[in-house]
């Protein structure tokens, strides 16, 4: 699973959609693997105004990534700096995750990982 | 033809075997193929951009996304649901570009507000209306869908949703279920009344501004060839504000005559009518 995604998951319980503390999920015990993919600058573009930065830093600083900066870096910005913009593409869709889990910090529900596929079926009680 | 869907559950019925006979099936394929692209020609997208498949299975519908063009607006980033392990198994063989969630869509949508720019579902929502336990309606799951697929998609986003609708009643259910959430909501039937029938349900979320449109459902097929728009709208509207014929009183001759013809068409045997039909009897002391 790409980084990009793990930024516009939240959990799935009915309950915990109201709660702050359900977005983002906290990445624990995962292992991650680089998958080479196309870089397109026009679709970074594109993702960049939907992506939640704050979200985003804390989850590449659980995974262990430090590198980003406080702001978030504008369009245009972007556009003149391509080592910036190649950076972002490589941990945004070339980064995956391929097991672990994922913890939700309000209701603390753990969602698998198992070859990148996440297991989001919720148990009867939960839904 | 006959209907997986009346006989076992999503996940049960898409088995090993099952999954690999519908990926290996070059006429399945073909079906699915030129429905993925009918779909995204419905979804009319400008440039590259991120699509949740509702009901991936083993990625068909995705490899299209994502084989999708620079010229035509691709290639698309997309993420696939389904509740079918044994699908998404067949998925990971064939190393398919997008990311895949094990999940049922009569849950919800764990996606954030405003996620994607459009989504699309082939041959899946008919699922919904099975529910297999008591705990769930297809009401239920089908709300819960569309509420949480209504949220998940940006404002202006569009969904196309094909589906094989065992019935006008069922049509009617998804459709309305759609409306509900929010959706501005439309069905596109392709080669209607054949065997090949293909229903297109097509949802819009808020009105898209930048082009100019008020958000109207009959606006996504504007410019396209060889589609007849019957607004079910208007009909409702006529019929609301009393244009319609009024009913006749109980008890009246016209109304007795009403029933008579009734029961003549139903097979029934009716007295023949005469002069004396539905009058009233002289006062007695």
């Amino acid at each position: 699973m790409k980084i990009l995604t793990l930024n516009f998951l939240t959990c799935a319980v009915k309950a915990c959609k109201s709660s702050a503390a359900s977005y983002p999920l906290h990445p624990q015990e995962v292992e991650l693997a680089k998958d080479e993919m196309e870089y397109n600058p026009q679709a970074m573009l594109n993702f960049l105004l939907r992506l939640d930065w704050a979200a985003l830093r804390m989850t590449a600083t659980e995974l262990g990534f430090a590198t980003l900066p406080e702001e978030m870096p504008t369009a245009e910005d972007l556009q003149q700096d391509e080592l910036k913009m190649r950076q972002l593409h490589e941990l945004l869709l070339e980064t995956h995750v391929v097991s672990g889990k994922l913890v939700c910090g309000n209701c603390g529900h753990e969602y698998g990982i198992k070859e990148g596929i996440a297991n989001f079926l919720l148990p009867s009680h939960l839904v | 033809m006959s209907r997986p869907e009346d006989t076992l559950v999503a996940d049960i019925h898409y088995n090993v075997t099952e999954s690999r006979k519908y990926t290996t099936s070059s006429r399945i394929q073909n079906v699915q193929a030129s429905m993925t692209l009918r779909a995204l020609e419905l979804l009319d997208l400008s440039g590259p951009s991120f699509i949740l498949d509702v009901g991936c299975g083993s990625g068909l519908s995705g490899e299209i996304l994502s084989a999708t063009p620079p010229d035509e607006g691709g290639p698309h980033v997309w993420v696939g649901m389904d509740i079918s392990a044994d699908m998404l198994d067949i998925a990971l063989e064939r190393d398919v570009e997008g990311d895949l969630l094990y999940s049922d869509i009569g849950q919800g949508v764990p996606f954030r507000a405003g996620t994607f720019d459009a989504a699309i579902s082939i041959s899946a929502i008919q699922w919904l209306c099975n529910a297999e336990s008591t705990e769930t309606s297809p009401q239920g799951r089908l709300s819960r869908f569309f509420n949480g697929l209504y949220a998940s998609l940006r404002r202006g986003g569009r969904a196309v949703c094909q589906f094989y609708p065992k019935n006008d009643q069922q049509k009617k259910m998804i459709t309305q279920a759609a409306v509900k959430a929010g959706f501005g909501a439309g069905l596109l039937e392709d080669d209607p009344e054949t065997k090949n029938v293909k229903v297109y349900l097509v949802l819009t979320v808020g009105g898209t501004a930048q082009d100019g449109n008020s958000g109207d459902i009959t606006n996504v097929v504007n410019g396209m060839e060889g589609v007849d728009v019957l607004d079910s709208r208007r009909r409702a509207r006529e019929k609301s504000s009393g244009r319609g014929d009024i009913k006749p009183q109980k008890g009246s001759k016209a109304w007795i005559m009403k029933k008579k013809e009734q029961m003549e068409k139903k097979g029934k045997v009716v007295k023949a009518s005469s002069k004396y039909t539905g009058r009233k009897r002289r006062i007695q002391f």
